[in-house]
């Protein structure tokens, strides 16, 4: 080959080696940073930001909008407290549950959405997942307004107890990073490259012999139950299940921060979810309506940085020296 | 004849945009579509490939009917088309480009949790073709990076990649430059040697140099068939598409 190539090779090596180090970076940092901040809070923003990267295999990654993904995280909440609670599930049985109801369900909802495109898929999960909500509001189960309380956290493997708040807190750092693994993963395989080429251009894939309606509902699939995992430790972290978890606004939430952070990145969805749990943590002392400053950070984002805190980062002079990105 | 269609028609809400339509497309020939703007050629490919669905005619490709075949299975059967407008995925590297089209045969391209160096084995082959149209130095480019013209060949060149018995070309050479123009024509020679190509192209120069067979279409309908001598010396072609420079 060319020496075109050798070059780009070696560019790709530092930028490998820039990102390793980053993410060790950011390891160490939660792995100290519960010695610093209130655990509960941090295994908050662990579970937003594992939602919001499932959210974002779908919108990054595959280029499907869902305004319907509260289902999926907020049904998993319920299903894996109602495991652990009534049917006394351990810990990990009843997150298993809940990624298996969350599965089921985008399979469901999934293969109605992917019929239509644009923005009839959105409207379509959104119309499914408030179908939902409605039946949570209605069944025996979730116990309607008042929700499932005193959802104990159990023993994890029988033996970590996870009521100690660090102990709770590695378990969830721990299936965290497994999360965003399989997002990594996902993306940056064969599958994931056919749903980059669908993003891209979804005619050109059905030309080429792919049948693009599989891999979509594949995607939504993964990304259902990804989010149905964090829907389950948010279950354990919080102890009880709430209607809010299913409502639209949780389906707005995630989008925000998302986009925020920066679609179509590993970290971009992760440093989104922070700030947006970080900023309502901050206002709700304050008695400052959050809806507000949320729909203005969205607005300034969207005029002033539309590719995110980290796509901007990635798109800066920074990151070219750093050898993240080639110069143009 | 490995693709043909009988009485073909469509029609968009009470416009018919083609109509009676019969194509026979046959192994080792380059056949041209040709006609006016408007004239439904885009459509007839759309309708070949099952992109759009006939509202009436049948359609056999190898032997068998696809008139209700999806248009992902007819490309796995062989029948692959290029697109009017250039298509590309533009934010993935020219290498990708190819790689996407490579990694179909097998089951390659459902396995969610093999890493990427998995499609490694394909580079040799992806070379090889990407060396074929000249474009081997921007392996690494980012699609969008190409000019309009390289973009082009990058298309037909992923089209190649996989190896279709039968070829459909809208439009291939629009917006190249004059050295591509002749660069993709040898192409098209060369692989119509083992396999059918339906093309469609405004380039006369070309047509005539490259097709062994012309069907002229105008509003929907065929005007007229065969080779280039009889198509040029037609007298309704004269008027409807050639215009009276060509005296
Ligand atoms: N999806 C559609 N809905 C309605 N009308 C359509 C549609 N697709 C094509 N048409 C109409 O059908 C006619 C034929 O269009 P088509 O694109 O097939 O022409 P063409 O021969 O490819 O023209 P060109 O040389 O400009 O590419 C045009 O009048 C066009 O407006
Ligand atoms: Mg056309």
């Amino acid at each position: 080959m060319t020496e075109i190539s050798m070059t780009s090779e070696t560019r790709n090596q530092t930028a490998n080696r820039v990102q390793i180090a980053l993410i060790i970076a950011l390891l160490i940092a939660l792995i100290f940073a519960p010695f610093v901040l209130y655990p509960v809070f941090l295994m908050k923003v662990l579970c937003f930001a594992l939602f919001a990267s499932a959210f974002n295999l779908l919108l990054g990654f595959t280029g499907l909008l869902s305004f319907g993904h509260a289902a999926f995280f907020g049904g998993a909440v319920y299903f894996t407290a109602h495991a652990v609670k009534e049917w006394g599930f351990s810990p990990e049985a009843g997150i298993l549950l809940g990624v298996a109801g969350a599965a089921v369900m985008g399979l469901v909802i999934g293969f109605f959405a992917i019929r239509r495109q644009g923005i009839y898929f959105a409207m379509i999960t959104l119309a499914l997942s408030q179908m939902f909500f409605f039946f949570c509001l209605q069944a025996e189960f979730t116990k309607g307004e008042d929700g499932l309380q005193g959802v104990p956290r159990g023993h994890l493997l029988r033996f970590i107890d996870l009521n100690e708040p660090l102990n709770m807190y590695f378990f969830v750092l721990g299936v965290f990073v497994l999360g965003v693994f399989a997002v990594w993963r996902i993306v940056h395989s064969p599958f994931g490259m056919i749903l980059r080429s669908i993003r891209e251009n979804e005619n050109r894939a059905i030309s080429l012999g792919y049948s693009v309606n599989l891999y979509k509902l594949g995607a939504f699939v993964m990304s259902a139950a990804l989010a149905g995992l964090a829907g389950g430790l948010k279950a354990l972290v919080f102890q009880f299940a709430t209607l809010t978890d299913v409502a639209w606004q949780m389906s707005g939430e995630v989008i925000l921060m998302t986009l925020l952070g920066g679609i179509g990145t590993i970290f971009g969805p992760i440093f989104g979810a922070a700030f947006v749990v970080t900023v309502q943590n901050y206002l709700s002392t304050t008695g400052f309506p959050v809806t507000v400053l949320t729909g203005l950070i969205f607005i300034v984002c969207v005029l002033l940085f539309r590719r995110g805190i980290v796509g901007e980062f990635n798109a800066s002079n920074l990151a070219v020296k750093l050898g993240l990105k080639s110069p143009k | 004849m490995v693709l043909s269609a009988r009485d073909l028609r469509r029609d968009f809400g009470g416009f018919t945009a083609v109509n009676n339509v019969n194509i026979d497309v046959h192994h080792a020939k380059v056949h041209a579509l040709i006609g006016p703007n408007g004239a439904g050629k885009t459509t007839v490919f759309n309708l070949l490939t099952k992109f759009l669905q006939p509202t009436s005619g049948k359609i056999t490709l190898l032997g068998q009917d696809i008139t209700k075949t999806a248009p992902a299975r007819v490309a796995r059967m062989g029948l692959v088309r290029s697109f009017q407008i250039s298509a590309i995925f533009p934010h993935l590297t020219v290498l990708e480009n190819i790689r996407v089209a490579l990694q179909r045969p097998g089951n390659l391209s459902t396995q969610f949790w093999l890493p990427l160096s998995k499609l490694d084995v394909l580079n040799d082959r992806a070379m090889e073709l990407l060396t074929s149209v000249g474009l081997q130095n921007q392996c690494n480019s980012l699609a969008a990076d190409l000019s309009y013209g390289r973009k082009r060949v990058l298309e037909i060149a992923t089209t190649l990649a996989l190896d279709p018995k039968v070829l459909l070309l809208d439009e291939p050479m629009a917006g190249m430059g004059g050295e591509d123009v002749g660069m993709v024509a040898e192409l098209i020679r060369d692989v119509a040697k083992t396999r059918a190509v339906l093309m469609v192209e405004h380039n006369l120069n070309v047509v005539s140099d490259l097709c062994d067979h012309i069907t002229v279409l105008q509003r929907g309908e065929i005007l007229a068939e065969g080779d280039y001598a009889t198509v040029s010396n037609d007298e309704q072609v004269k008027i409807a598409y050639m215009g009276t420079d060509h005296d």
